[in-house]
C-alpha cells in the first residue's frame, strides 16, 4: 500500500505542485524587498550606529573624561588621555574610538553618566585609507554636533522607557 | 607575659589578643573587616568617624572598634543587625555632605568613602536639604584639595601633627561648619606632605601633578625602589600604556614604613623632561647630530681608545652619579679597569679625598634603619637631615619623640629639626673640625676618659658643649654618630671624619653616614672608585678622584648616569669645567645645554624606572627592582649601553645576557662582606685646614630628575637659593 502511494506521488509530480503552489501563493502577496538606498527599513530609536560626543547647549563639552566607558568597553575600542583644560574642569586631550574593534555593543552609552556618548542611527559609513577607522575627539563632536537634533529627539522618544 | 593576654570572642569565634589593644587590631587581625574612616595604624586613635561601630554584649550601645580596648570575656558582633545598623546610619550622615561627583573625582575607583557606600550606603538618598559647600584651599604645588568631599577624618591633620611634625593642617569650626585647612593661607611645605594624599580616604586631598590625568584602573603596579636618597624606600609605579604616571609608597616596615618623601613621590616628571635625549647624537662639524646608535657606540669607543693610544689610559676621566644601579657600575668599574683607566669616580660632591684609604668599603648608617627607632642618643654631625634623607630624619624623629632620644646638632646652621634637640652648636664651616675637637674634649671629660691626641690642643669646652656632651652620654648605650651630606662636602672633610670618629668612639657609637645619591654604597662595592676595587680591594694603580679630575682637564671624559657638569658635581652654577677640546662621552637620560657643549657623543639612556637594576641602601640591603616604565624615544638600558661599548672596546667578559647576571657576578666576587665593612678606618690625625666653601645642595636639586620635575621646582622649597657656608 506504502509502495503504491509513493508510486502516485512520483508519478503526478506532487512535492513539485507543492513547491510551486508556495511560489503562486507569495506572486501575489505584496514585495518586502527594500531598494535599498533609494528605500529604507524603518529604524528603532535604540538603534546603535555610528559613535558621537554631545554637548550642551550652550556649547560646552558634555564629557568629563571619567573613562567609565574606556573602562566598560569589552572590545577596547576606546582610548581616552585626560587632563585640566584652562577652565580648570577635567576634560579629556584624546578620545578616540577604533571603529574597526568596536563591536557597537552600546556599552559606553549606558555607562556614561552625563551622555555624551551616544550611538546614533547613521549605520552608512565607509572609510577610504587606513587611520580612517580612528574616530577621535574632533570628528565625534563634529558629528554630535551635525545629528543633535536627532539624537535629542532619539533620547527623549527612549526616556519613558528607561 | 601570660597575664598580658586577653580572651574574647569574635563573632562567636574564641580569639586572644594583648592588653591594651582595641577591638579593630583583634577584628584585623582575625579577617573580620570592620569598616573604618579615620582609623590609621600609623596613626593616633580620633574615633571621630564612628564608621567602625560594633555590637558588644552588655554595651548598651554599638561602641568604635577603633578606640574601644579588648577586656577579659568581652562578646564583639561585627556582622549583627545592630552593628550593621549603625554602620549603614553612620554612612548616610557621611552621605548627606559628600557630593556626587566620583565621575570627575581623581579617587573615584580607589575611594574608601565609594567601596564602603557600596557595602552600607543606600541606594536613594533621604535628604531633601541643601548640601554644604566649601572653598578648596590652595595647599602649594602638590596637593590638591576639593574640600566639599572632606568627611573630617582628620587622617591628615594627624599626619602633620604626628608623622610630619609640623602641624600645618588642622580644623576649624564645629559641626556642619569644620573645616580642614592651613588656618593662615599657605601651602604646605613639609618633606613628607605628599603621604596625606595617600591617607585621604576621599577624594579632598589628591595629587595635583597628577590631576585628572588618569584612573585607579587603568593603571598597573610595578614595584620601584627610590633613587634620591640613601634611604632606598620602596615605591609602587603607577605605569599606564607604557608610561609612569605616579608614584605611591609601597610598605616595608623595616625601611620607609607606610610613608615616601614629596621628593620620590613627585620625581616622576622629571623623567618626561623636554631635554630627554631621545636618539644617540654625535658630533659632526661642531654640531651634535642624531645618528644611529652603531654609528654613535662605534664614535664613542673609537673617540676612547685614540685618546688612549695617543694620550695614555691617565688622560680618561670616568665620573658617574651616586643614584646609578649597582649593575651599572660594576660594568663601568670592569669597563675603566680594562681599559687601563684608573680615573674613575662616584663622589661628585666629595671635595676632599686624602684620607680616602679610610673609607668604610660600603659607606653607609652601620645599624639597620629599624634600630634608628630606638637609639638612645644620636649626634648629626654636618647634616640637614630632613633634606638629605627625609625618611630617615623620620626615624630620628621617632627615636627622640617616642623614645627620649637626645639629639645633638653640629651644623654650619640651624636647620629647622621639628623634634625635641638635646643641644644644638651652630659654627661657621671654617671651624667645624675645632668645634668637634671641643666637643670631643668634653665627651672625654664628661666620661672620666683620657682626652684623645687629636682633641689635647682643644680649646676648654664651654657650656653649650659640656650640656651636648652630658646629654649624649646619658642613659642608655645605643647611640649613633652620623655623618651628613654638608659633611661631606666640607673642604676638609677627612678632618672632621677624624674628629667625628674619636667621638664616636668615646661614645662607643658607630660613626655612620648618610651617603649621597640612592646608590653610593653599590658605587663603592662596585669599586667606582679611584682607589679601590670591588669590594674594596685597593688598586694597584691610585687614580684621580672626582674633584681632581674637574680641576685638571684631562684629554677625554666619560660621563655616565646624566651627570651634569656644574650641577652635580661642587661648583655650582660656576658653569662647566670640562674644557671644550676634550672627548666626552655622556651616557645620559637628558641631553641639556650643558652637556650638549661639551659632548663628543650622547648615548641616551634609561632613567631608575626604565632599567633593571639594584640599588643598595644606607643599611647596606641590597633591593633589587625591574623596569616599570617604556624606555622614551630609542633610549636603552644603562647597562646594555656598557655592555656593547665593554665588546666595542674589546674588554673580555662582557657577554651578559641580562641585568641579573651582571649583579651575580659581583655578588659573587664580593661573597659576604664582614660587618666591618661599613667602619671608618682612619687614624685619628689632622690633616689640616682646606680652603674652600661648603655648599648645600637644596634638596629638590640634588640630581638630573629632580631637578627636572615641575611640581617640585614649583615649592617654596625649591625655591630657596643656594647656599654657601
Amino acid at each position: 500500500m506504502r509502495a503504491l502511494r509513493q508510486f502516485a506521488k512520483t508519478l503526478f509530480l506532487g512535492e513539485l505542485l507543492q513547491g510551486l503552489a508556495l511560489t503562486f501563493r507569495y506572486m501575489w502577496k505584496p514585495k518586502f524587498t527594500v531598494h535599498y538606498p533609494e528605500e529604507k527599513t524603518p529604524q528603532s530609536v535604540r538603534y546603535r550606529g555610528l559613535h558621537a560626543l554631545r554637548r550642551y547647549p550652550n556649547g560646552e563639552e558634555r564629557c568629563i573624561a571619567c573613562k567609565l566607558c574606556e573602562a566598560v568597553c569589552p572590545a577596547l575600542a576606546i582610548t581616552i588621555e585626560s587632563d585640566v583644560s584652562a577652565d580648570g574642569t577635567r576634560r579629556t586631550t584624546r578620545y578616540d574610538i577604533d571603529l574597526f574593534k568596536c563591536i557597537y555593543c552600546g556599552f559606553c552609552e549606558e555607562a556614561c553618566p552625563v551622555d555624551a556618548i551616544v550611538e546614533t542611527r547613521i549605520h552608512e559609513y565607509h572609510m577610504e585609507n587606513r587611520g580612517e577607522n580612528i574616530m577621535n575627539k574632533d570628528k565625534l563632536l563634529a558629528i554630535g554636533e551635525r545629528y543633535e537634533s536627532m539624537i535629542a529627539a532619539d533620547k527623549l522618544a527612549d526616556a519613558p522607557y528607561r | 607575659m601570660s597575664q598580658d593576654v586577653v580572651n574574647l570572642e569574635v563573632n562567636g569565634v574564641a580569639v586572644t589578643g594583648r592588653k591594651g589593644q582595641m577591638i579593630i587590631h583583634v577584628t584585623d587581625a582575625t579577617d573580620s573587616y570592620v569598616p573604618r574612616f579615620c582609623y590609621h595604624e600609623k596613626l593616633s586613635v580620633a574615633a571621630n568617624c564612628r564608621m567602625c561601630l560594633v555590637e558588644v554584649e552588655k554595651a548598651p550601645k554599638p561602641l568604635p572598634a577603633c578606640a574601644t580596648p579588648i577586656s577579659e570575656g568581652m562578646k564583639v558582633f561585627t556582622k549583627s543587625p545592630k552593628a550593621i545598623g549603625a554602620q549603614k546610619a553612620t554612612m548616610e550622615f557621611l552621605l548627606i555632605n559628600h557630593p556626587l561627583d566620583c565621575p570627575i573625582c581623581d579617587q573615584g575607583g580607589e575611594c574608601e568613602l565609594q567601596d564602603l557606600a557600596m557595602g552600607f550606603g543606600r541606594d536613594a538618598a533621604r535628604f531633601n536639604e541643601g548640601k554644604r559647600v566649601v572653598k578648596d584651599k590652595n595647599l602649594g604645588p602638590l596637593v590638591s584639595t576639593d574640600m566639599t568631599r572632606c568627611i573630617h577624618c582628620t587622617r591628615c591633620v594627624r599626619f602633620t601633627a604626628e608623622i610630619a611634625g609640623l602641624q600645618e593642617l588642622g580644623t576649624t569650626g564645629r559641626g556642619e561648619n569644620s573645616t580642614i585647612g592651613t588656618w593662615v593661607e599657605k601651602s604646605v611645605t613639609h618633606e613628607l606632605s605628599g603621604n596625606i594624599i595617600d591617607l585621604c580616604p576621599v577624594g579632598a586631598l589628591n595629587s595635583k601633578p597628577f590631576r585628572y590625568q588618569g584612573r585607579s584602573w587603568e593603571m598597573t603596579e610595578q614595584p620601584m625602589v627610590s633613587p634620591h636618597d640613601a634611604v632606598g624606600s620602596n615605591m609602587n609605579a603607577h605605569v599606564r600604556r607604557g608610561r609612569l604616571m605616579r608614584v605611591v609608597p609601597r610598605v616595608n616596615e623595616e625601611i620607609n614604613e607606610n610613608w615616601i618623601a614629596d621628593r620620590d613621590r613627585f620625581s616622576y616628571e622629571g623623567i618626561y623632561a623636554d631635554d630627554r635625549a631621545l636618539t644617540p647624537l654625535v658630533r659632526r662639524n661642531g654640531e651634535l647630530v642624531p645618528v644611529d646608535w652603531q654609528t654613535a657606540l662605534e664614535a664613542a669607543a673609537n673617540g676612547l681608545r685614540d685618546v688612549i693610544a695617543r694620550d695614555g689610559a691617565s688622560q680618561v676621566g670616568v665620573l658617574s652619579l651616586p643614584s646609578a644601579t649597582l649593575e651599572e657600575y660594576w660594568l663601568l668599574s670592569r669597563l675603566a679597569r680594562g681599559l687601563g683607566i684608573a680615573n674613575v669616580d662616584y663622589r661628585l660632591r666629595r671635595p676632599d679625598t686624602r684620607d680616602q684609604a679610610a673609607d668604610p668599603i660600603c659607606p653607609g648608617l652601620g645599624i639597620p634603619l629599624v634600630a634608628v627607632d630606638a637609639l638612645d642618643a644620636v649626634l648629626i654631625i654636618g647634616s640637614d637631615l630632613r633634606s638629605e634623607a627625609p625618611l630617615l630624619a623620620h626615624r630620628v624623629r621617632t627615636a627622640a619623640v617616642r623614645n627620649g632620644a637626645r639629639v645633638g646638632l653640629v651644623n654650619p646652621a640651624e636647620f629647622p629639626m621639628l623634634f625635641p634637640v638635646a643641644g644644638a652648636l651652630t659654627v661657621a664651616a671654617g671651624a667645624l673640625v675645632t668645634e668637634l675637637c671641643v666637643l670631643a674634649r668634653a665627651v672625654a671629660e664628661v666620661l672620666g676618659q683620657v682626652v684623645p691626641t687629636i682633641a689635647r690642643d682643644a680649646a676648654a669646652p664651654g657650656a653649650s658643649q659640656i650640656a651636648l656632651a652630658n646629654a649624649l652620654c646619658g642613659a642608655g648605650a645605643k647611640r649613633l654618630v652620623l655623618l651628613g651630606l654638608l659633611a661631606e662636602r666640607h673642604p676638609a672633610f677627612s678632618d672632621v671624619r677624624a674628629a667625628a670618629s674619636v667621638i664616636a668612639t668615646l661614645l662607643g657609637a658607630h660613626l655612620g653616614v648618610v651617603s649621597d645619591g640612592a646608590n653610593a654604597a653599590g658605587a663603592a662595592l662596585a669599586g667606582v672608585l679611584p682607589h679601590r676595587d670591588a669590594g674594596g680591594q685597593p688598586s694597584q694603580h691610585v687614580g684621580l678622584a672626582a674633584n681632581a679630575m674637574l680641576n685638571t682637564p684631562l684629554r677625554a671624559y666619560l660621563l655616565h648616569g646624566g651627570v651634569e657638569p656644574g650641577l652635580d658635581t661642587l661648583d655650582i652654577g660656576a658653569g662647566t669645567p670640562i674644557g671644550p677640546d676634550a672627548f666626552v662621552v655622556s651616557l645620559s637620560p637628558f641631553a641639556p645645554e650643558s652637556v650638549r657643549r661639551i659632548a663628543s657623543v650622547i648615548l641616551p639612556i634609561g632613567t631608575f624606572a626604565e632599567t633593571s637594576g639594584t640599588f643598595v641602601n644606607l643599611e647596606g640591603r641590597w633591593q633589587g627592582f625591574s623596569a616599570a616604565a617604556r624606555l622614551v624615544g630609542e633610549a636603552r638600558p644603562g647597562w646594555k649601553v656598557l655592555r656593547v661599548l665593554g665588546n666595542l672596546l674589546s674588554v673580555a667578559g662582557f657577554d651578559y645576557e641580562s641585568s641579573e647576571a651582571v649583579r651575580d657576578e659581583l655578588r659573587a666576587i664580593l661573597g659576604t662582606l664582614s660587618p666591618a665593612a661599613t667602619s671608618y678606618t682612619g687614624q685619628w690625625t689632622l690633616q689640616g685646614p682646606v680652603l674652600g666653601v661648603l655648599i648645600d645642595v637644596p634638596m629638590y636639586q640634588t640630581d638630573p630628575i629632580v631637578r627636572r620635575a615641575t611640581a617640585l621646582q614649583q615649592t617654596h622649597v625649591a625655591a630657596r637659593p643656594l647656599v654657601a657656608y
